[in-house]
């Protein structure tokens, strides 16, 4: 199984691509880290009786006045800034990762209903999807949280900020999937085999999830990887305008936030070390989904 | 073509309606309209009666409706912290947020243009290459943090430029406060349009590019040139001016993500514009200001969306046959 990995085309082609290879290892370092951060950061944020506010706004280890005990200095609240980001970034990773799961889900079963059945209802989905689309992600998301943490008042949202940010960026970017899977749909439902599970009497369901869903999965796949990358930012542009993680458990884009209020009295390391973090997450995943979708789809490349 | 616009019209009718549904269904569920009018120290009978007489006893769809009629005379309800129509808030925080969306216009305008034009022309020259890398980069880096990447080598740095607010200002019209005419208000106006600029130029140099590029495959660019046209004449007149349509209506379409980014960007150079003081409505759990700003940004951005729809209908007919089916 491993011999036959190795042998393929796939990996060919990933290891002769040394932004891909690079890009995927510090990819793979980021989510092993930010995964496994109760067992490899040094201390655990999470526990306020290890927090020592007189060990605030320390800086970095090249800095005079730094601490050993803390590597990359430490925060307004005394947290050691490196424990603080891997554990943020694993809640960014993971609302990144539930959203894109919960959009794959809705859009993938719209637009596999819509394309294959056709008529008014779907008209009436695309349309929806289309509007939705033309207000930007960006904007449907904070116009969700806006909604959410006025519907359910501010202790209830922070109480769910997990679960809640992955239900508002998963619906507000499930149009993506919907409209890729309808528009391979249409293309996958006139081909010999659709007609020919329709000869035998298989039923509409079966043949959508089981015939047609397998043969559309690699654009699926191409906006998967971009799909995470633009969840993650979306969650740290809700979390920087204060409509996402509370400061207690912090993704990137909250520490953020709170590091931008101490930037004026020098500790620029509050808020720069999540915001490098971030973008080098970011840029990974992009340059991994570009090199992903170049080699799925060779015909783009040229374009 | 009357069939066409009567359809966008009626979409956008139904999409601002279903807005004003979500806004007002928001608006029902928090804070109690009597409380705010009376205070403690009233009875309840008077509470029913008042309750009775404002109409807050009628079914929601006739709460609705009556909310419907209001706005479309421009009443959007009060705000509870500045205590004074919601709408006439929201109109005096306009000049910021439209100030520094034109003079981020501006700085896209005059970069994506040459650019755009050149990275299509030579499209494996190292200059082209390199624009296209950076534009990469850029459209990764939130525009959040290349603001506060901005503010921490300007101004806490280098002491250069005003981190936040607008500084002087001059009334150009009533209600007007511009910052364009003052030295100092210029000067604090640089580091957020430039913020904004950093996202929104790279989008536009990619799709000047692409069209570009498409403009030039064409039948008459190549008999422009084959007749001996000067190049930058061919170029400029011929090949740019056709791609201007379609860079300006999808340009149009970016209106949505220019709408947040400056949400992010007023937050961050805390600049006193409709964006931040969403935000602080948010915060202020002012309800009735938050619904407005949805309802009011929502209705700019429909008909904008639409307009631009309709004028791309009138230029290709393909896009009513599509539209159509």
């Amino acid at each position: 199984m491993l011999k036959k990995f190795l042998d393929s085309f796939f990996f060919y082609s990933f290891i002769r691509d040394p932004v891909a290879v690079g890009s995927f290892l510090i990819l793979a370092i980021l989510f092993i880290t930010g995964f496994g951060a109760p067992v490899v950061a040094p201390h655990n944020p999470y526990d306020t009786t290890t927090i020592d506010i007189m060990d605030s706004e320390l800086p970095p280890f090249w800095i005079s006045g730094s601490d050993e005990r803390f590597l990359l200095g430490t925060d307004s609240q005394g947290r050691d800034m490196l424990s603080t980001m891997l554990y943020g970034m694993r809640v960014s990773i993971l609302i990144g990762l539930g959203a894109v799961a919960l959009q794959a889900l809705l859009g993938i079963t719209i637009g596999l209903i819509a394309g294959y059945k056709g008529g008014r209802f779907e008209a009436f989905l695309m349309r929806i999807a289309d509007v939705q689309l033309s207000f930007s992600t960006y904007m449907v998301a904070i116009f969700f949280g806006a909604l959410f943490q006025a519907a359910f008042g501010m202790g209830l949202y922070e109480d769910f900020a997990i679960p809640m940010l992955i239900a508002i960026i998963g619906f507000a970017e499930w149009p993506q999937y919907a409209r890729t899977v309808r528009a391979s749909v249409l293309g996958e439902k006139k081909k010999e085999y659709v007609e020919a599970a329709r000869v035998i009497g298989l039923p509409s369901t079966r043949i959508m999830w089981r015939e047609i869903l397998p043969n559309t999965l690699t654009p699926v796949l191409v906006i998967s990887t971009v799909q995470v990358a633009n969840a993650i930012m979306s969650e740290a542009a809700l979390s920087f305008i204060g409509l996402g993680m509370p400061i207690t458990r912090p993704s990137l884009g909250s520490l953020i936030n709170v590091g931008f209020d101490y930037i004026f009295s020098g500790s620029w390391w509050i808020t720069l070390f999540p915001g490098i973090v971030l973008v080098i997450l970011i840029l990974s995943i992009n340059l991994l989904g570009d090199w992903l979708r170049d080699f799925l789809n060779p015909k783009l490349y040229k374009g | 073509m009357f069939a066409f616009i009567t359809r966008r019209v009626l979409q956008a009718v139904i999409v601002m309606l279903i807005i004003s549904l979500l806004g007002f269904a928001i608006k029902q569920s928090v804070g109690d309209p009597v409380r705010e009018i009376t205070g403690i120290s009233v009875s309840a009978e008077e509470r029913e009666r008042l309750r009775e007489e404002l109409g807050l006893n009628d079914p929601f769809l006739i709460q609705w409706i009556r909310f419907l009629g209001k706005a479309v005379h421009g009443d959007l309800g009060n705000s509870f912290y500045f205590k004074r129509p919601a709408f006439d808030v929201i109109l005096s925080k306009a000049p910021a947020t439209l100030e520094l969306v034109i003079a981020t216009a501006i700085l896209v305008i005059l970069f994506s243009v040459p650019i755009g034009i050149y990275a299509a022309v030579h499209p494996n020259a190292w200059p082209a290459r390199f624009f296209m890398g950076v534009s990469i980069v850029g459209v990764s880096i939130p525009v959040f943090l290349t603001a506060i990447l901005l503010i921490y080598i300007f101004s806490v740095t280098l002491g250069w430029l005003p981190s936040f607010g607008r500084g002087e200002l001059v009334e150009i019209f009533p209600g007007w406060q511009s910052g364009f005419f003052t030295i100092d208000g210029l000067a604090h106006l640089v580091m957020p349009s430039a913020a904004l600029t950093s996202i929104m130029l790279p989008l536009f140099i990619r799709l000047i590019r692409a069209e570009m590029k498409e403009a030039l495959e064409t039948e008459y660019v190549k008999f422009a040139r084959a007749k001996g046209i000067h190049p930058s004449r061919v170029l400029l007149l011929h090949a740019f001016k056709n791609t201007l349509l379609p860079v300006i209506t999808v340009g149009g379409v970016q209106l949505g993500i220019l709408i947040a980014f400056t949400i992010l960007t007023e937050t961050v150079f805390q600049w006193k514009g409709m964006g931040s003081m969403f935000i602080e409505s948010i915060e202020r759990a002012d309800t009735s200001l938050t619904v407005a700003y949805m309802v009011f940004v929502g209705f700019i951005f429909v008909v904008v969306n639409t307009v631009v729809d309709i004028i791309y209908g009138f230029v290709n007919p393909m896009v009513r046959v599509a539209g159509g089916k």
